[in-house]
């Protein structure tokens, strides 16, 4: 029997997994705001299977778009993704770290020609997943925090 | 990448494989004569240089221009933004979109890094990268380069010192990565705090160098072919009174050179402050105002050959 600590959703996406003390960027990430008509629930600090803490998110009536996957790929790669349709888990996959990131993030070097009003969404090259690490094609310099620099 | 750089931008050495940096210092080596004029060459006549400096820099955009003109080509453009369009808050990519229809090429220095590779996004004509900051300055990597090879028949197996400021000073990291792909044995010396950073040492180990890390001159002088010395900044030290220890620990003087090989050289990319005293001037390993000169042939080769004047 299933366990619900919040009341199940008959439709919409359970973000599980994802990186413990990361869930309320997920929910900047995917816009969640006062004006959202459906219900979100965010569960902070679960024991968790695989590691030893996680936090869940899950909204109900919404599924995400691919930006919105690559954003919560790279503050947190493990998190998956449950699709819920009549209150089961319909589909199920982890986030995939993309290998080039255009327009999601702004580069983390203060002196880059990026955060300086040009008409150009910042580009970076992925060098390593886990943790993610990105390279500016502008500027050259590595955005480790990838967090603090989602837009 | 090999073959024609016709068309391409110059914007960070590492965009260029060995044998493609070796055609060009080949390419530079033939236009000494017409640098120092000597000959004549007509190779880029009627072409049109755009220079944007949005930042100062005498030497850098000096011997742009005289590359230019030497190869009977016109330069035109800003030494400042003041009075530009730039200082009423035009972007770089507007402006790079003007110049980039008035000019055959783009020179750009730029103090925001990464500056070069956007103008190359906007602009159709080949940009070269004159400085970008903190960031690449890939054509002071191949003045330096050409300049070893001159004065030492080659680079490869020649032991290279290099002192001050290795930290932050980026031209320095992309020196002597270029000279580890190019085999020379690199000591990195300077005070714990502006050593080289891992990354750069990891990638020079990553070519097969090993490269010696050391805070003594003293303990390395002996054994080195080329001194480059760089540039400690006084910003970089909260501590005015740390600064002028540092400072005082790196200076070339004749003293610390009585131990030195008869036919070691020292480079500079100036402009000095007080890194290297003028009694060394006059001794045969000064090589810095040779190196300022060797900015010309070479900026000639890379504007020759972005222009497809020569392969
Ligand atoms: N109807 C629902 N409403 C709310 N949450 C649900 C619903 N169905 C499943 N979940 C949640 O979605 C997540 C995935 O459910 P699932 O049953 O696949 O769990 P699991 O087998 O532990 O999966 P995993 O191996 O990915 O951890 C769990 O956190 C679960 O609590
Ligand atoms: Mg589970
Ligand atoms: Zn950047």
């Amino acid at each position: 029997m299933k366990e619900f600590k919040v009341t199940p959703i008959r439709n919409g996406t359970v973000i599980d997994h994802i990186e413990m003390g990361m869930a309320l960027k997920v929910l900047r990430i995917i816009g969640v705001r006062g004006d959202v008509s459906s219900t979100v629930s965010v569960l902070m600090h679960v024991p968790s299977k695989k590691n030893s803490w996680k936090d869940i998110v899950k909204i109900e009536d919404r599924e995400l778009d691919p930006k919105e996957l690559d954003k919560i790929a790279l503050i947190s790669p493990d998190a998956t993704i449950n699709i819920i349709r009549d209150y089961n888990v319909a589909e199920k996959f982890v986030v995939e770290v993309p290998e080039r990131v255009k327009g999601i993030m702004s580069c983390s070097n203060p002196g880059c020609i990026t955060n300086k009003n040009e008409p150009v969404e910042p580009e970076f090259v992925v060098e390593t997943k886990k943790p993610p690490a990105l390279r500016c094609v502008y500027c050259d310099r590595m955005t480790t925090d990838i967090a603090e620099n989602i837009v | 990448m090999s073959g024609s750089l016709k068309g391409l931008d110059i914007v960070s050495i590492r965009d260029f494989s060995r044998d493609q940096i070796e055609h060009i210092l080949k390419v530079a080596e033939g236009m000494v004569p017409v640098a120092k004029g000597e000959e004549k060459s007509n190779l880029l006549e009627g072409r049109v240089l755009g220079s944007l400096f949005y930042e100062p820099s005498t030497r850098t955009r000096l011997s742009f221009e005289a590359a230019m003109t030497r190869l009977g080509g016109r330069t035109l453009g800003f030494d400042e933004p003041k009075g530009s369009s730039v200082a009423k808050g035009e972007t770089l990519a507007d402006t790079i979109r003007m110049v980039d229809a008035y000019s055959d090429v783009i020179v750009l220095r730029h103090p925001q890094e990464g500056a070069a590779r956007l103008a190359g996004h906007f602009a159709e004509k080949p940009v070269i990268n004159a400085g970008d900051g903190a960031g690449q300055h890939p054509t002071q990597t191949l003045l330096d380069l050409f300049t070893i090879m001159k004065e030492k028949g080659g680079i490869e197996g020649n032991h290279v010192v290099i002192v001050g400021d290795l930290k932050y000073g980026r031209t320095v990291h992309s020196l002597s990565e270029a000279l580890g792909m190019f085999g020379a044995k690199l000591t990195f010396v300077a005070p714990p705090t502006l050593q080289m950073p891992k990354e750069h040492v990891k990638h020079i180990e990553s070519m097969g160098m090993r490269p010696t890390i050391s805070s003594s001159l003293d303990d390395v002088i002996e054994e080195a072919d080329v001194l480059y010395v760089t540039r400690i900044q006084k910003e970089r030290f909260p501590d005015p009174a740390e600064y002028q220890k540092v400072a005082g620990a790196y200076t070339i003087n004749s003293a610390i050179l009585r131990d030195a090989a008869d036919d070691l050289i020292i480079m500079h990319p100036l402009p000095r402050v007080n890194e290297i005293s003028s009694d060394v001037d006059q001794t045969k390993h000064a090589r810095y105002f040779e190196q300022a000169f060797n900015g010309v042939p070479v900026r000639m080769a890379l504007l020759s050959m972005v222009l497809g004047g020569i392969e």
